[in-house]
């Protein structure tokens, strides 16, 4: 029963999404007061749709809890014997299941829209819902008709054939969820955005309205690539955090963009200026957003070709990929003509900073997307080429070490015009730090010029977030432009620990028998003892280390080498021992031969990263940063709100008082 | 206990019996004992696609060709050969895809040509935005 609620529920959803696009297009024709009418329908039909897509996922998960072998989902991605966790998270571990997550988030999202914003202007309200009915249609589609999770099989399966082991992780558990809210947040940015331009109505109101569900998208893609770089680095096993893989890629380019998105859309709200921009960030994000999805779901990145003999799911995604994005560029280039670029402002100003940032990012994106999309094009023709680190770093510090620059400045300046000069203690300030730490670091050692950019720009970066506070009341400062600086501080702690984790990392790679000492960095490793364990549904080599830094009090370190038998796959657990400073990252591998005195060696692998936790820290500080602007932008707007109807009310009575009452002389209206 | 690590042994052979019979070549999982030829290995490494692996390098990678790979590297750079040159002898070996350094080619150049239109087109979008001095006020 459970598979067959569930798929009801969705061909509801589907039916209401229909609705509530019929509803919210025929709500714009306000001339005919009976057509208008249906425009209630189209906020109501999304709250019901939210539930029902809810609902439909709720019963997957389910389904999976108690592992029902009769649906095909179920049998081919799990197994009885996964612990309950893995069990549950194997839900979105997979096709068909991450795509009813996927729809399931943006069902809700378009049902909080219908339901609490009541600020924006009713039409503009009517349009957008038509457009998230539009976008929910499409991918309601390609579940129905090209990935129906709800599949039951002829005969229940007598085992389910399992999930690959390195996704039976806790990481596995946050990274997918938050990077779905993230990426299908923005489907709410780019329906405001279409709805706006559709009305005509791009003002700094519908920025309002728009900042926070930007924000709100922006801050879970922060933490959905933070999580999938940490579960990347502990998981594989080689320490690596960042590999420009395309799937990363793919998370990466929706945050560029969003990243542009969100300072442009912040200008909208406070100068009424960069109208244009913000309709067209908004369109390329979710664009982003719908390319990551195809990439990663169309089977096209682990073989073109594969790609192309079983093309259905992948032209599916294709087409709703070129009709969203080549239908809301057509919008676009009918609508743009009509809406003025907003108020002017001169280069030496915040705007100015922003717009040449919100250039840089897009250049960074345009060079990710490019590396990310050439060897699938040049596959399709046979011609199969790699782009990796070397390429995707020294091409996107051409414009990532300017944006850096200007974006130390920025905050510093005023609005539409201002003076360098008014600044130079702060523009000296900054440029000494970070002349002052490029020679001390070329000084101590010989580093590569990314490396030494990244540090001394990290250090310079980091100072210069606090500067927006001189000569302001730290305790009245708002909560916003505390967001703004714990997020600038996020990015140059996390650039910090990047580029000190490339510059300074140590490697010790042996063969050592049970009994022999490694030395790196300052940390003495011995390996006590090799040991078999097992697990629920694995079996592992257990190394038990103990590592003791500069002969301080020795702690124990468990690496593991695991052997998952459904399906069956080796994994390497890593051991970490996180200190401030860095990280001590050990992995045992398999093993290596006898040594002379006759004992079995195994194959070690230890790292000293220093600082390199801070690439994390510093991805969360720019999520709170994001949640601080976000109570903060609310809460001024509830006030404001409630000081306007405080302010009607107060006259209402004003009125009715002067009516029974008709004075002679009108008392000054208090305020 | 004995039984146990028997039978773990023989589960870690079965996916790949064939490549795992032998083991891995000496510079596998081995240092270069000099620092500074290590490094210069470690670098080259770390731009060396692993093609049997998605999206791994060499330096990054399990699997007994990677290992293989490897040992190739170090005991080249031990012999004293330019890492550049390495490169070049496993590009002839196993195709441009293992390297992800991409050289200027008649197949890559677009790679090298759309960096700098960016950066010409950024120029041009900026001074059109910021370089004239606008007059304050509505446009």
């Amino acid at each position: 029963m459970i598979a067959e609620v569930g798929l009801a529920a969705l061909w509801l959803a589907t039916a209401l999404a229909i609705l509530q696009l019929v509803a919210g297009v025929l709500g714009l024709k306000t001339s005919d007061a009976r057509m208008a009418a249906f425009s209630t329908y189209a906020r109501q039909a999304a709250v019901v749709q939210a539930f029902l897509a809810v609902l439909s996922f709720g019963l997957l998960l389910w389904a999976f809890a108690i592992t029902d072998l009769s649906i095909k989902l179920v049998a081919t991605n799990s197994h009885s014997m996964k612990p309950l966790i893995y069990k549950l998270t194997g839900t979105w571990g997979n096709h068909e299941g991450s795509m009813l997550l996927w729809v399931a988030v943006l069902a809700l999202s378009g049902g909080l829209l219908a339901g609490l914003e009541r600020r924006l202007q009713e039409r503009t309200m009517s349009a957008t819902l038509a457009v998230q009915g539009f976008v929910a249609l499409g991918f309601y589609a390609f579940l129905l008709l090209s990935s129906n999770p709800f599949e039951r099989l002829p005969i229940p399966a007598f085992e389910g054939s399992g999930l690959n082991p390195l996704l039976q992780d806790i990481g596995l558990a946050i990274h997918p969820p938050t990077l779905y809210v993230g990426y299908v947040g923005l489907s709410v940015a780019f329906s405001l955005a279409m709805g706006a331009l559709t009305t005509k109505q791009v003002t700094p109101d519908f920025a309002k309205v728009m900042r926070p569900w930007v924000l709100f998208a922006w801050v879970f893609l922060t933490l959905g690539i933070t999580a999938g770089s940490y579960w990347a680095y502990y998981e594989l096993g080689w320490g690596g955090w960042w590999f420009w893989d395309p799937v990363e890629n793919a998370s990466l380019m929706p945050w560029l963009a969003a990243t542009a998105l969100l300072h442009s859309v912040s200008v909208l709200a406070a100068r009424d200026a960069l109208r244009t921009w913000t309709i067209m960030l908004g369109v390329l994000a979710f664009s982003m957003s719908m390319l990551g999805t195809f990439l990663v779901r169309s089977g096209v990145l682990t073989s073109v070709h594969a790609f192309a003999v079983d093309p259905e799911r992948g032209t599916f995604i294709l087409v709703l990929l070129g009709l969203y994005i080549g239908g809301s560029l057509a919008i676009f280039a009918v609508r743009a003509s009509s809406i003025a670029e907003g108020k002017r402002f001169s280069a030496t100003s915040r705007e100015g900073a922003l717009v040449f940032n919100n250039v840089m990012l897009s250049a960074i994106l345009a060079i990710v997307l490019l590396g990310t999309l050439y060897p699938l094009l040049t596959e399709a023709f046979d011609v199969r080429v790699s782009v990796g680190p070397p390429y995707f770093n020294p091409a996107g510090a051409i414009f990532a070490v300017p944006m850096f620059l200007v974006m130390a400045v920025g905050p510093l300046l005023r609005w539409k015009n201002d003076k360098p000069a008014r600044i130079k203690v702060e523009l000296v300030l900054i440029a000494s730090i970070l002349i002052g730490a490029v020679v001390l670091i070329a000084v101590l050692g010989d580093y590569s010029v990314l490396a030494v950019l990244g540090l001394a720009l990290s250090v310079a970066l980091g100072a210069a977030a606090f500067l927006p506070l001189r000569g302001r009341k730290i305790g009245r400062t708002p909560l916003s432009t505390w967001g703004m600086i714990m997020a600038h501080l996020g990015v140059a702690v996390s650039l910090f620990g990047m580029a000190s984790e490339s510059a300074f990392t140590q490697e010790r790679l042996a063969a050592v028998a049970p009994g022999t000492t490694e030395e790196i960095a300052g940390w003495t490793v011995t390996l006590d003892s090799v040991d078999p364990v097992a697990g629920p549904n694995w079996t592992a080599i257990e190394a038990r280390l103990s590592a003791s830094r500069n002969g301080g009090e020795a702690i124990s370190l468990t690496p593991q080498a695991r052997n998952f038998w459904a399906p069956s796959q080796a994994t390497s657990e890593s051991a970490l021992i996180t200190r401030w400073d860095g990280q001590l990252y050990a992995v045992i591998g398999d093993t290596a031969g006898i040594d002379a005195e006759g004992n079995q060696r195994w194959q070690l692998r230890i790292w000293w990263k220093p600082f390199v936790t801070f690439i994390w820290y510093g991805g969360l500080l720019i999520s709170l940063g994001g949640i601080l602007a976000i109570i903060g932008r609310v809460r001024v707007d509830l006030r404001r709100r409630r000081a306007v109807q405080l302010g009607n009310e107060r006259r209402a009575d004003q009125a009715a008082l002067e009516e029974t009452a008709s004075p002679p002389k009108a008392e000054p209206e208090p305020v | 206990m004995r039984w146990l690590i028997a039978f773990l042994f023989a589960m870690q052979a079965i996916p790949a019996l064939a490549q795992d019979a032998l083991p891995p070549a000496p510079y596998a999982y081995k240092q270069l004992d000099d620092p500074a030829l290590e490094a210069k290995a470690t670098a080259l490494m770390e731009t060396l696609r692993c093609l049997r692996c998605q999206s791994q390098s060499i330096n990054d990678s399990d699997a007994p060709m990677a290992g293989d790979m490897r040992h190739q590297v170090r005991s080249r750079i031990l012999a004293g050969e330019d890492p550049e040159d390495v490169r070049v002898w496993l590009i002839e070996r196993y195709g441009d895809y293992v390297s992800y350094q991409p050289e200027v080619s008649s197949t890559t150049w677009p790679l090298f040509a759309v960096p700098i239109a960016l950066i010409l087109l950024a120029l041009l979008v900026l001074f059109g935005r910021l370089g004239r001095r606008h007059k304050n006020g509505d446009a």
